[in-house]
This record gives structure tokens, C-alpha cells and sequence, in this order.
């Protein structure tokens, strides 16, 4: 089926208030759409430009929440996830146990249902006050909950990706620390650990990149993230390819900024006469 | 200084120490040797706390090692380890490592340490080396790093595991060199080796291993000298051939 589309960039143009606003398409109520959708109070982003449609502001305003809620999943992951690892790696039993239990739980639940679980039924499990201030008085608690859940579930790979890290050092390290009297918590923190985040920063990296992708996943608890408000836009505008394919840029760029950083980071922390470690 | 009486070690069902006991008085040197698998490194490890034993027991300096009161950071900061395979830490320059455990176990000040830590690679006559990595070093001087390392937390022992095996023969003097100056300083060594011309030229007994038992443990020239077991002859006479 041979498609004539005509491409109309215009929607998300940001133009001066004084700019003839020829072909556009006017949204049916201006203003209280992103109200409605693009939030509240606090939801959506003062870009500081004067727009005469609303849609640029609400791509920004996406990509932003999409940048803050991975941004912050990120943080509990790498922390999480470090301590997870070394759990892992420990020698008392139930600790190891414990950390096992949780990587096994965390990455077989799919994103989606952990999702719902943790907006629609931990509130319910909690004791009646804290779930009643999550409910009523935190401010927007699907925020919270998607960057909670999204870094408990990327927690459990990067454990996974730490504790390879730290078995790939032959035990000659451990107890060559161990054996100038340094502790055991020493040895992680001096020798182990550097050294096996050096190792791991190519999949580090893929998981940051995944963190990103999925939380989109965040839109069906009400996130008004990237891929929320490009649907949205798409349904008021019809205008699907331009706003779809606006969003993959987006996607793509806050990507190649990632790898682009961590290949800085990576060639900074390099050890000096070793070559480059890894690749993805 | 260091007793071993009656260890006995097992891994599963397999015994890897067989009632093993022998002495090490201040200042002396005990060179340990024989076959692959017979338990040196074991044994050496039991001395510093690095491995577990089930039987026996083990002082050093007065303190028993397999105490579970034991405070074992303390006593093997005082006992110097060498290792097969140098075990710098990769990511710290030379001097790093040897300021490392100066700074974080004994609690010396950085410019202190770093001092320490100079002198002791010019005694080693490496100080150009300093901010190298160990990557960027050849193995005999990576070995020699870690002897400083080591000497730099003023150990009242030192023990080694085969430290010249992953070398290659140009680098072996180098590092055996500095093993004879410190026997000759009056440290007090374990050093399991199968350089037996260093056993020869400062060890005070040598101690010969067999599938877990201590066979031999007599004075280098009863060793070097009379008749011995069988077993000890066989394999003196293997690794004396290269
Ligand atoms: N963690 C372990 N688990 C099970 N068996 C082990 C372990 N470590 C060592 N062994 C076994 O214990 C025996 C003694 O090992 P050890 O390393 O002490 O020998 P060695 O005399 O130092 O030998 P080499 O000259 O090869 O270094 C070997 O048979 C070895 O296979
Ligand atoms: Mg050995």
C-alpha cells in the first residue's frame, strides 16, 4: 500500500506568540489539556518559551520527567544493586541467601506487573497510615512509585553484573589484602570493588541505557513521561509519525549522550598499561 | 617465634595436612619444599590465618592464630606474604600499594606513609618506578614492589609462597637478591621456594613435604648432606637436575 502522508513539522515547532500560526491545529481546549494531562502543579515544566501550542512544551516536559525518574532509579540501582552484588559474594549463608532470593524475584517479575504491584497493591500491604499517606498526601506518588520500582528492578542485573565483576578477580587479590591485615570490608573497598566496576562499566552501561527504555513502562501507572505525552499529542493532533518519531530522536540522543559519558568515564579510570576491558 | 604443632587440614574428605608440626625461631629461615599438591601453600596460609585448620595449633609471637578471640587483622599486619603471582593491586600506582595498608591498618598520615614507602623502594632500587602502575612493570619488579609493600608495615615475619616460580630466569636474582640481604638482615622466613641455591646460601633448615606430612625438617647441611628418605632424594635430585 503505496502512503501519502504529509509531514507537518509545524506541530511542535515553538513559535513566538506574534508568529502567524498558519496550519496549525489548534488543540480543543487550549491550555486545560495540559492541565488534564500534562499535569498539575509540579507535572509539567516551565521550558521559559512562549509557545502558541502547547505540544513542544509537552515533549520537553516528557523528556524531563523521563530524564529525573531514570536519573533517580538509576541511583537506587547502582546502590542497590552494589550491595545485592556483594551479598552475593559474601561468605555467611543467609546473606547470600537473602540476596539471591531478591535477584531471582526481581528479574523474573515482568517490569509491568512489579509496576502495578508496587502502585496498586503495596500501598494496601503497608500499614494504614504510611498507605494513606502515600495515597493522599505524597505528592505525586506515581512518580515515586515508578522510580522506586524501576530501581529495584534494574537492582537486581546490576547485582548480577557487580558479582561477576568481583569473581572475575582471582582470590590471590583477597588474600593478598587480607594478608597486610587489612578486613574483609577493607578488601571490598579498596581492592575488589574498584577494580571490578572498572571491569563492568560496558553492561553498567547497557543497564543505565535500559533504565531509560523502560520507564516508559512508567506511562501506565500515569507518569507523564516521553512516550505519555507523545501519545498524548498524537491523539490530539494526528499527527502520529511526527510525534512518534520526535520522541525515538529524543530517545536516541539522551542515549548517545549516555555512552558517550561513560566512554569518558571508562577511558578516565582506565588502568595505565592495561588495554580496554570488555565490550557489550 | 612461630610454632606449628599437630595441624591437620582437610578439604570435604580430602586431607591436605597430616599432623604437621615444626618451629621457627626468631631469625630463622625455613625453607619449605616439595612436590606439587603437597601443601605448602596450605601450610604457609594455616601460619597467617588465611586458611582454616581443624586440628592442631598454630602460634605466632605467643598468639594462637585458630582462636576464634583472635584479632587477625592485627596479628597478619604484622606478618609480612609474598605470593606466587606478585598480587599488586592493579589499580594503584606502585607507591599506592605500598602506602595502602601503612595508611588504612597501622593508621600512619599519607606524607608519612609516602616517606616509608619511598625508602623502601629505593631499597629495592625501583624509585624511578614509583607512579607506575603494575601493568606497566616487568615481574621481577612487580615482586620487588611487594616486598616493599610488605616491609613497609615493619612485619617481625615474612612469609613466602614460591616467589620466584612466575619469573623469568633473568628476573629471578634480582628478586632472590633481596631475599638474601633481608635473611642476612635477620628476618625471621618461610619461604617456600624450590630455588635450592638459596636454600643453600641462607636457609637455616629446610623442610621437605610429602602428600600432606611434613617428611624431613632438618638443618641445611643435614638436609644438603646426609642420606635421606626416598622420597626426598628423588625429588631433590629432579628439580637439582634443572
Ligand atoms: N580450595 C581448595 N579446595 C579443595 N582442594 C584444594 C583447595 N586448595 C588446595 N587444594 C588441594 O590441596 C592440595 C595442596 O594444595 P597446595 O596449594 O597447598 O599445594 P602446594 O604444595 O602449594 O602445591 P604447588 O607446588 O602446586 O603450589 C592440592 O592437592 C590441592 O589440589
Ligand atoms: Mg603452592
Amino acid at each position: 500500500m503505496a502512503m501519502k502522508y504529509n509531514w507537518d513539522w509545524s506541530i511542535l515547532l515553538c513559535r513566538s506568540p506574534e508568529a502567524d500560526p498558519i496550519g496549525a491545529v489548534e488543540p480543543t481546549t487550549p491550555g486545560s489539556g495540559s492541565t488534564e494531562f500534562g499535569g498539575g502543579a509540579g507535572q509539567t515544566f516551565d521550558t521559559g518559551a512562549e509557545c502558541a501550542q502547547p505540544y513542544f512544551e509537552w515533549i520537553v516536559s516528557g523528556l524531563s520527567w523521563t530524564v529525573i525518574v531514570a536519573s533517580a532509579a538509576w541511583v537506587i540501582t547502582f546502590s542497590l544493586g552494589s550491595v545485592i552484588g556483594v551479598s552475593r559474594t559474601v561468605e555467611n549463608r543467609t546473606v547470600r541467601a537473602i540476596a539471591t532470593a531478591y535477584v531471582e524475584i526481581f528479574r523474573n517479575v515482568p517490569l509491568l506487573l512489579q509496576m502495578f504491584i508496587w502502585f496498586f497493591v503495596v500501598p494496601e500491604l503497608l500499614p494504614e497510615d504510611a498507605g494513606r499517606w502515600i495515597k493522599r498526601e505524597l505528592p505525586l506518588p506515581e512518580y515515586w512509585t515508578a522510580i522506586v520500582c524501576l530501581g529495584m528492578y534494574h537492582a537486581s542485573r546490576t547485582a548480577e553484573q557487580v558479582r561477576a565483576g568481583i569473581e572475575s578477580i582471582p582470590r590471590g587479590q583477597t588474600h593478598a589484602g587480607l594478608a597486610m591485615g587489612l578486613t574483609r570490608t577493607q578488601v571490598y573497598r579498596y581492592v575488589l570493588l574498584p577494580v571490578s566496576y572498572r571491569i563492568i562499566i560496558p553492561p553498567l552501561t547497557s543497564d543505565f541505557m535500559g533504565i531509560f527504555k523502560n520507564s516508559s513502562v512508567a506511562l501506565t501507572i500515569g507518569v507523564m513521561e516521553l512516550t505519555a505525552q507523545s501519545r498524548q499529542i498524537a491523539e490530539y493532533t494526528f499527527n502520529i509519525f511526527e510525534v512518534f518519531t520526535a520522541a525515538t530522536l529524543c530517545y536516541m540522543t539522551v542515549t548517545l549522550i549516555v555512552v558517550t559519558i561513560m566512554r569518558f568515564v571508562e577511558a578516565r579510570v582506565r588502568i595505565p598499561g592495561t588495554i580496554a576491558l570488555g565490550g557489550d | 617465634m612461630i610454632e606449628i604443632e599437630n595441624v591437620s587440614k582437610w578439604y570435604g574428605d580430602f586431607q591436605v595436612l597430616n599432623h604437621c608440626s615444626t618451629a621457627v625461631d626468631k631469625g630463622e629461615v625455613v625453607v619449605v619444599c616439595g612436590p606439587s599438591g603437597s601443601g605448602k601453600s596450605t601450610l604457609i596460609k594455616c601460619v597467617n590465618g588465611l586458611e582454616p585448620f581443624q586440628e592442631g595449633k598454630i602460634t605466632v609471637d605467643g598468639v594462637s592464630v585458630g582462636d576464634k578471640s583472635t584479632n587477625l587483622p592485627r596479628l597478619r599486619s604484622q606478618i609480612g606474604m609474598l605470593f606466587q603471582n606478585f598480587e599488586l593491586f592493579p589499580h594503584m600506582t606502585a607507591l599506592e600499594n605500598i602506602c595502602l595498608a601503612q595508611t588504612k591498618v597501622l593508621g600512619r598520615e599519607d606524607d608519612e606513609a609516602e616517606e616509608r614507602g619511598m625508602k623502601l623502594l629505593e631499597r629495592v632500587d625501583l624509585v624511578e618506578h614509583a607512579a607506575k602502575h603494575p601493568a606497566q612493570l616487568s615481574g621481577g619488579q612487580q615482586q620487588r614492589v611487594a616486598i616493599a609493600r610488605a616491609l613497609a608495615m615493619d612485619p617481625i615475619a615474612m612469609l613466602f609462597d614460591e616467589p620466584t616460580s612466575a619469573l623469568d630466569p633473568e628476573m629471578i636474582n634480582e628478586v632472590l637478591d633481596v631475599m638474601v640481604e633481608l635473611a642476612n638482615e635477620g628476618m625471621t622466613m618461610i619461604v617456600v621456594t624450590h630455588e635450592m641455591g638459596f636454600a643453600r646460601k641462607v636457609a637455616d633448615r629446610v623442610v621437605f613435604m610429602d602428600e600432606g606430612r611434613i617428611e624431613e625438617d632438618a638443618t641445611k647441611d643435614d638436609f644438603f648432606g646426609t642420606p635421606r628418605g626416598d622420597r626426598a632424594q628423588l625429588f631433590l635430585s629432579k628439580i637439582l637436575e634443572h
